[in-house]
This record gives structure tokens, sequence and C-alpha cells, in this order.
């Protein structure tokens, strides 16, 4: 098997060393009253061209946006990753390395991270990044978390407007700990509800999170909500953006308020993959740093005094800590992390600022078609790529009809949302033409 | 070095110089090496009250990091301003420059409950095997 | 040997005026921003970001390359890590655009070929560990741990017998206390007896109501297998308690035995080492989870059912624990992960497994009149020096750093921390003997030269890209980004 670099007489001159007679007595030491005693109901091994086939088949039975364009987001954004993304993350002295922990072999790993933590600091506005999360989920779960071992009070207060499946996440990561979730409401033109917010407040409040967009796409104003906080006993407000290239175009969060930043950062640069691997991240001031979780890159010097790379604060870490550490995580997104800092590097400041106006521009022309045709958004608050609008059909018609018209349709609010009725959630980027809005905004004005 | 014959010291390798009602706490000459080039010390601030036995604060190395317990109850008076930029203080001087914080006590008769230095280096004898 | 190119930071290469993206044609007439948003518009563009060319940036990620070890490049002995080979059809079909540009909120009906993959992949997982169900939500081994803890602790709740205990051995990977303290449990340490193995008089003894459930790792972190464990199943269970099998080590097991037989409730899976996901620097790698039929009702959400032929998410799931992940998992991983078990088989799995125990045992074998064991008894998959007789004040750390100038990757060092100084080795099935030969005479040479020249030695690395880095500068003084106005240190 190509994988085993052992012939058979490989495998006898290792046994004669091992001294052992054959492969079974290496197993001795495991009871007979445990051991299988038939063969594992695994399929037989199957020869790579048709393992490729296999495969192959098993992708085209999927419709995805290469025969379509997506109008889906909903916490995952359909860009373009530039060709020389994934050839540099093919070179195997990235892929098949481990987590940098020796850090003379690893200097690669290691300025990427620095790379990496630098630009997501920059973007959000921020003194200090980690290494990456697992996603914009657990990236939320992680905020409220570190925000509760700063502040110490046990209730978190999360926007309903932020994404419904991060709230879930918080939620199971909150339960067992003795935290408190509860939601603030979204007002009439999709925004977080301020004045909800003040009665919601009180000292025992760690964390007010809320997400930038939120899932409606909607453009939070972050420094009136940081402007609603009191200073005694201030909540640690932590903004999620599950959209990370709408940080090209919105006033950073760090320096709106926000004490985190935190979310996906998947759209530079990473496929949509079905829902992962996904690209986590944290951010936030330099009072708060020792209270991140996950890795971090730090720089330093060799002992011939050169500027290198190291993971440091690693006593906050499980493998130290243990049950005291900031958070369990151990692998995290390092190849994702990786990709994106490429995908930076190559858009650079101009270029993401112009696919961010683009971005804008696609949704504000959809906006406009669809108005043409009667359909209206259902929040007045300014949006980015992403924006709601009210149907009088049910939820899934909107999207069969878009599929048979060629489209991947958006996405139906109601079935997070039951106050919702006929919300549905549309995302144009720079991936969908002109032709596609157009069609879109005629099948659903179509609909009745 | 050894360990000034002035301190009394806890299990958990806490020293505590006692003048009056007050007292400068920090930890012990062990201690700072088995945790090695210390890089970071967090102490609570100015009028925190402490509890004898219970984390007051913890020190940080780059491969461990230790909880410091208060010797005695009482409230924080004073933090030591050098630790933030020069935590190696610990290390070199752990019984001088290296001190963590100055404390008012409210119990300064329970200091007969500590170790006196031959006591504690008895114990940390016992404790190296 | 010529030296690496010595690569500045991408921000010290900024060039204003140079592109490096190709950026599609805008269609539609240019939004301004400034009108739409006013205020909340960034009045400045992100000013690190550099602007350079693909070539620019292409050769800056190349160097960097260069100056990492992989697996790709020899021998990476990490024990529990099992940095086996990572094959590369796997790639490919990982990349097939049917996977890659599908949207996880396309209905169902449009992504039968995805969900398929994953049903496949969960009944693999299951045929392997000997249990029921499975959830391929987790992204990581850590966050498996906290899912099956997540899982023992709801099904207790759910008998109305809330516990507030959990054990886990001293020898324990560092992810298990935290993610037990994150599950809300106490912790509790259970001691390891002389021969590493736990010390099974002192479970019986902490067999109280209040102990939720056992963390283990089978075998343990030093490689030995847990002779008792259908035992401590049984004295478990008899106490109402459930039992949790970290599956880390699962590469010296596969075919052999399975965690399900011995009675094990629930158990995670880290595809990125048994089933060769790469390990990419840091991740992504991916956790699945696997359980009996009693732990099913308590999956994370949705769950991947079949109805009327056809492959559906389930999302009404009353007993559900939540959701650990916003989708459904690091779908492009399981596609790897199931390539690589198609491709084996049941009896290629099987055959990973016995030479991978082979390898560990012909190193052990190999460097026993070099280095002192951390336990005497038999170990599987990896083996466990210490740190005992290294010449001259020559530490572990050392012994580490030296083995860099001789073109390996280290083992892992100071774990588990029962064994003073310990040399964690796990070889895995895909090395050649002349690769392991190689490994052998580099410790050989490392010592004499502790005997003999220790300073070299203590100094090591020599000939890497950096030598020794200053990691305590790097912690007191944390510089965690670059600062324009701050240059080289």
């Amino acid at each position: 098997m190509r994988y085993f670099p052992c012939s058979d007489e490989d495998v006898r001159a290792l046994l004669a060393a091992a001294g052992v007679k054959g492969v079974g007595d290496l197993f001795a030491s495991i009871p007979s009253e445990v051991r299988l005693k038939e063969p594992l109901a695994v399929p037989p091994a199957v020869p790579e061209p048709e393992l490729r086939e296999r495969f192959v088949s098993r992708s085209i039975r999927n419709s995805s946006a290469t025969c379509r364009p997506c109008f889906l987001g909903a916490g995952a954004y359909d860009h373009y990753a530039p060709a020389a993304v994934d050839q540099l993350l093919l070179r195997s002295e990235f892929y098949t390395a481990y987590t940098p922990y020796q850090p003379e072999l690893a200097q690669g790993t290691l300025q990427a991270i620095f790379e990496f933590q630098t630009m997501m600091a920059d973007l959000t506005g921020m003194d200090v990044s980690n290494a990456s999360l697992y996603d914009g989920g657990s990236a939320t779960a992680e905020a409220a978390l570190m925000a509760h071992r700063i502040h110490k009070g046990r209730r978190v207060l999360v926007a309903r407007s932020l994404h419904p499946a991060y709230r879930e996440v918080l939620r199971t990561y909150l339960r067992h700990i003795g935290l408190t979730v509860e939601e603030i409401p979204f007002g009439p033109d999709g925004r977080l509800d301020l004045g909800a917010l003040k009665g919601l407040l009180d000292a025992e409040v760690c964390a007010v999170l809320a997400g930038q967009p939120n899932f409606f796409g909607v453009v939070e104003d972050v420094r009136a909500v940081a402007s609603v906080l009191p200073q005694e006993r201030r909540p640690l407000l932590g903004v999620v953006v599950s959209e990370a290239l709408s940080l090209a175009l919105l006033e950073p969060p760090g320096r709106q308020g926000a004490d985190i930043v935190c979310g996906e950062a998947r759209s530079f640069g990473l496929p949509l993959g079905y829902g992962g691997p996904y690209l986590g991240f944290m951010t936030t001031r330099t009072q708060h740093m020792r209270q991140l979780p996950g890795r971090i890159c730090g720089q330093t010097v060799d002992a011939d005094g050169r500027r290198g790379f190291v993971l440091t604060l690693t006593t906050r870490e499980q493998h130290i800590r243990r049950e005291k550490a900031t958070s369990n995580i151990c692998t995290n997104e390092g190849l994702c992390m990786l990709a994106a800092t490429i995908y930076l590097s190559l858009v650079g400041r101009k270029g993401l600022r112009e696919l961010a106006i683009q971005n804008l521009s696609k949704a504000e022309y959809l906006k406009a078609k669809l108005g043409e045709k009667g359909v209206r958004p259902l929040f007045s608050a300014p949006t980015f790529n992403e924006f709601a609008v009210g149907l009088r059909a049910e939820g899934p018609k909107a999207s069969e009809a878009a599929y048979a018209a060629g489209l991947l349709g958006g996405y139906d609010l109601s079935r997070d949302y039951p106050e919702l009725a006929g919300g549905h959630l549309l995302c144009a980027t720079e991936r969908v033409s002109k032709a596609a809005c157009d069609r879109m905004a005629d099948v659903l004005g179509g609909l009745s | 070095m050894s360990n000034p014959s002035d301190l009394k010291y806890t299990q958990t390798h806490e020293w505590i110089r006692v003048e009056g009602n007050k007292g400068t706490v920090g930890i012990t000459d062990f201690a700072q090496h088995e945790l090695g080039d210390i890089v970071f010390v967090e102490a609570p601030a100015p009028g925190t009250p402490l509890s004898a036995g219970s984390p007051m604060g913890s020190v940080e190395s780059v491969k461990a990091v230790s909880e410091v317990n208060a010797p005695l109850s009482g409230t924080v008076a004073e933090v030591n301003p050098e630790l933030a930029d020069h935590p190696e203080l610990l290390n070199q001087d752990p019984y001088g420059k290296g001190w963590i914080l100055k404390m008012t006590l409210s119990d300064p008769g329970a200091l007969g409950g500590l170790m006196d230095a031959a006591a504690y280096e008895k114990y940390v004898a016992e404790v190296s095997h | 040997m010529s030296r690496a190119i010595e690569e500045k930071l991408i921000f010290e290469k900024d060039h204003p005026g140079r592109t490096g993206a190709s950026l599609p044609v805008c269609d539609v007439p240019a939004a301004d921003p400034v009108s739409l948003l006013g205020p909340l518009a960034r009045s400045e563009a992100p000013a690190l970001l550099p602007e350079l060319s693909e070539v620019d940036v292409v050769r800056h990620f190349t160097r960097l390359s260069t100056y990492n070890y992989a697996v790709d490049m020899g021998l990476y002995p990490l024990g529990s890590c099992t940095m086996k080979y990572n094959p590369k059809v796997n790639e490919e079909v990982a990349r097939l655009e049917g996977f890659a540009r599908l949207h996880p909120m396309q209905p169902e009906s449009l992504t039968q070929g995805a969900l398929e993959l994953m049903a496949t992949l969960q009944r693999h997982l299951c045929a392997v560990s000997g249990m029921d169900a499975c959830t391929l939500q987790p992204s990581a081994g850590a966050q498996g741990e906290f899912t099956g803890i997540q899982l023992i602790r709801a099904s207790l709740e759910d008998k109305g017998d809330a516990r507030r205990i959990m054990l886990i051995p001293d020898s324990a990977h560092g992810t298990n206390p935290a993610s037990a303290h994150f599950a809300g449990y106490e912790v509790e340490e259970i001691k390891s007896g002389p021969d590493g193995c736990v010390d099974l008089e002192a479970l019986k003894a902490r067999m109280r109501p209040d102990v939720a459930g056992i963390m283990l790792t089978v075998p343990n972190t030093l490689g030995i297998f847990e002779k008792n464990i259908a035992e401590i199943c049984r004295l478990l269970h008899a106490n109402g308690s459930l039992v949790y099998v970290d599956g880390a080590n699962l590469n010296a097991l596969m075919g052999i035995t399975r965690p399900g037989d011995w009675g094990a409730d629930v158990m995670h899976i880290n595809l990125h080492k048994t089933f060769s996901t790469p390990h990419g620097g840091g991740g992504p790698g991916a956790g699945p989870v696997v359980c009996k039929a009693r732990l099913e009702p308590f999956l994370p959400r949705p769950v991947l059912v079949q109805r009327e032929g056809r492959y559906v998410w389930d999302h009404d799931r009353p007993k559900s624990i939540g959701k650990v992940q916003a989708f459904f998992g690091n779908f492009l991983v399981l596609v790897r992960a199931l390539a690589y078990i198609e491709t084996l088989g049941g009896e290629g799995l099987k055959r990973a497994s016995e030479l991978a125990v082979l390898n560990a045992n012909y190193l052990r074998a190999r460097l026993l009149p070099l280095l002192k064991l951390g336990f005497e008894g038999p170990t599987l998959h990896e083996v466990v020096f210490c740190d005992r007789d290294l010449p001259n004040g020559v530490t572990t750390l050392d012994l580490a750093k030296r083995l860099i100038d001789y073109g390996f990757h280290p083992p892992t060092v100071y774990f588990p921390l029962i064994v003073h100084g310990a040399l964690m080795i796990e070889p895995t099935e895909t090395e050649p003997m002349e690769e392991l030969d190689r490994f052998v005479e580099a410790v050989r040479a490392i010592l004499e030269e502790a005997r003999e020249r220790p300073g070299l030695v203590k100094s090591a690395p020599h000939t890497a890209y950096r030598r020794r880095l200053d990691e305590v500068a790097a912690a007191r003084n944390p510089r965690l980004t670059y600062k324009p106005e701050l240059t080289r240190g």
C-alpha cells in the first residue's frame, strides 16, 4: 500500500529488531476480552482512479455556486479567491507542518501568523489579535467568556439580530458555567434597540454582543451602542463580524468603543466549503491581551540577535493552565489563517476597498431593481452586501422559484425569526452579475 | 540563597515581613527558581481585601503560572510599581526589590501560624523529594 | 548549503502603486459609501495592508515556506500527534468545485452528494470505534471533548442525576481538564500507578455518587494500553457514571480493538491525527464525536437523517446540547478523511495500526541502549523516555534542539507531566525503516556530544533558519503586531 513504506522484508527486519515474532504479538498488552474477533465493517480498499471518480460523482450530485449565481449570505459570503492563494497553500512546507511549538523550525508559519495578527488588528482598529479561532460561532462564545473573566459579572446580553447559529453556539458554551444569556431586541429599523438595551443593563452584565453588520445585513451604529453603556461596572462591548469584507468599508469597531472584535474571516480567500473549515478571529486592546483565548505569536530575537517569532503568552493556554486555561482550544485554523494572510496581501488596501464598494454597489443595485418590482427592504437602516426584503410568498417558495430560474435563492428568515414571516435575506457580492440581479428581481417580483 | 530569618513563610511559598500592623509580601527563592524566568506579575489593586490562604494574584513564567496566596488577612495598601516593567526583579531579588505588595493586617496575631526560616527550609527539603 | 533568504515582514515590503489581484469589472453603478453610510463609513483605508504585485506576494510566502520543517521532508515524531503522511489525492478531491463552492445554507435537495459523503463517514467512524451514533460538527479534538462531556452531562441531567465531578488521570493532555471545566465540571485527578496505568484501587475508592464520569486516553499518553479498561468501564457504570475516551491515540487500535466494545460511552476522534488530514501549521482539524445509542438524543443539532431515500438535516432535536459550530463541521476536512478511509479500506486501516505499533516498538528497541524509559511495560504506537542520566546537565530541551541540526523535528517534550523531562516519540506507520535508523543515529551522536562537548548541545540549534529564540523576552515585552515606527529588533 503506497502510504506504508514497508516491504515484507522490511517488516521481518523490524520485527526481529523489536524482538517480536509476529505483528499480533505487538498487541499482547491488550486483553483478549476486548480484542476484535472479526474484521472491521469498513468496505475494501478502493484504487486511486476509482476513488477519484467516486468523489467527483459525489461533488456533481451537488448544485453549487459554480452552476448558479449565489444570493445566499447568512454568515457565508461567496467571494473570489485569487488562484495564487490555493497554489501557495499547496506548498507542503505549509500544510504538512505542525503547530509551531519548535519555533526554530517554523519561522514560516510564525511569521505568517504575526502578519495575520497585524492585519486583523489593523482592520478592526484594535491593538492585538490572536492566531485564529474555529469560526464565528465559537468566537462569539469565547468573547463572552473573555468578558466574564475580565468583568466577573454573570449576565451576557446578545443582540437578537446576531446570527442565530452564533447565538445557539453561545448558549451551548455558556450553559454550564453559571452565565445567563439574554436577548436584546431589534427595532423596526433593523438595528439593536438602544432603549431596550438600557432597560436590560445592570452591574451584573459583563458583555454586550452585537453583529456588525448584523444577520439582516444592517450596519449598526456601534458608537451609539457604546454610549449607552454605563461607566460604572462597564460591560465589555463585543462586536461580532461575520462578513469580514465589511471591515474595509465601515469604521473599525475598535475606534467606535468596542472592547473585543471577533467573528468570521472566511471571506478572505477561503471557499464556502459547505460550512467549513472557516476562520474565527478575535482582537482586543492591549490591556486585555492576557485574557485572549487561543494561540498568540510574538516578536523576539534569537541567540544571534536576529528578529524571529514565537508562540507567546502560552501560560494562558490549556497545555499549561489545564483547567484554569482561558480556553480549551488547541488545534485552531492555521492553514485558513494563512490563506487569509495571503489573500489580504494580494488584494491589498486599495483592492479590498474597491471590492467592498463593488459589493455595496451590487446590493444597492439589487435593492433598486427589487423596488421597481414592488419588493421592499424590511428595514430602513443602511446595509452592506446583504439585506432583508418582505415577500408575500411562503418561505421555501422563493428559493424554489429562484432555483427554477437558474439562481441560488436567498435565505428564509422565518426559519429563525417567526416574527418576520415572509422575510427573505438576500446577498449580492462581486460574484453576481447585473444580469443575475435583474433575473432575481424578476423572480421575486413575480411571486404572489 | 538562604531564607531571611526575619520573615515568616507559607506552605505555598510566599513570605511576609511584618512591622506592626503592616506586612510586605513576596514569593520565596524556591518559588522563583521553580517557575523560571518571570514574565508577568498580576497583583490586586490597593484597597482589595485579602483572606489568609486565598489567591490574591499570580506570577507567570514562560512555562508556568502560579497563584500567589495571601499569607495573612487584611487589605492591600501598595503594589510594587517596578514589577510591571521589571518582572525579573522577582528572580533576582525575591526577598528585597522583588516584593509584590504591602498590606495592612487585620489580625497580626495570626502570624504565629506561619513557618519561620528554619521550618520553611525543612519543608522545602521534604517537598522537593 | 546556501543560507535561506532573509525575508522581511510583508508590511516592510509595501510598494504603493502595485496591484496583486484581479478584480471583476463592476457592471452596476458604483454606490457611494459616504452618502449611504455617512459617519459609519471608514474614513481611512486599512493602512497596514500592503500594495504588492502577485509576484511579490508569491515570492514572500514561498520564501517563508522554506523556513518550515514538515512531514513531507522527514520524520516528525511528535507523540500523540500522529504526524502521518498526508495523501495527495485527498487534497485534489477536497478542492472539487462541487464541494468548495457549496453554500451551507443551500436546501438539502441541492447537496445530496455532500450529505451522502458525511453519512458514509459517520458510518465508518462508528464501525472503527464500535459506537452507534456520530456528530461531525466539532472543529477539533478539544471541541470534540467539550461536546462529548456535554453529552454526558445532558444524559445525566435528563435522568435528574446531575453530578459535579469529572475524573482525569494525571497523564492526560491539557485539553481534557480544560474541556471538562468549560462543561461545568470540577476536575479531580486520578493518580497513575507505578505501571503508568490508572490506579484501580484508587479509582474504586473514588466511586461515589458525585462522579459524573472519567476521561481516559487509551492507549494513554505513555503509549501504554489501559489493561483494566473493561473493568474501569464496569466500575464507572455500576456507579451510574459514564466513560469518555480521548481518541487521540486511536492510531494504535484500528481493527485491533474498539472503545465501544470496552464499554466506553462516548469518544472523540482526531481526523487530523488518525485519519491523515493535514496539520496545516495549526489546523484546521476536525474532532467528530461518536457515542452509544443512549447519548444519541443529546447530539448537537442538526443531525443527519435519511427520509424517503434522501438525506436531510433534522433540526427538531429537543434534547440536543445545541451547537458547537455555526454550520455542520469542517466539511472539506471530512472529505479528506473519507478519501483516506475509502483508500485504505477496513484491512488497510488495521494494517496502518499494526505498522504504527511495529515502527514505535522498533524505535523503542533501538533507543533503549541510549535513553531511559519513563515507565517500564509494553507500549503501542508511542514511547516515552525521560531525562535521567543525561550527562553534563544537558536537558531534554537541549537534546530536542540539537535534533534540529540533524534534520529532524524534535519529539514532544515535557509531556506527559508524570515523566521527568519527557521525550514522547511517535513515528507512525508512514515512516520507512531507514528514516527511523537515521533518527537513532542522530540520538546516538547527540548523546556522544553531550558527553564530550556539552556546550554544543546546550546552545543548539546552530543550522536552522534561526538559532534558539528568546521566549522570555517575547513574554515579558509582548510585541504582537508590526508597528511601522519601531523597526527591526
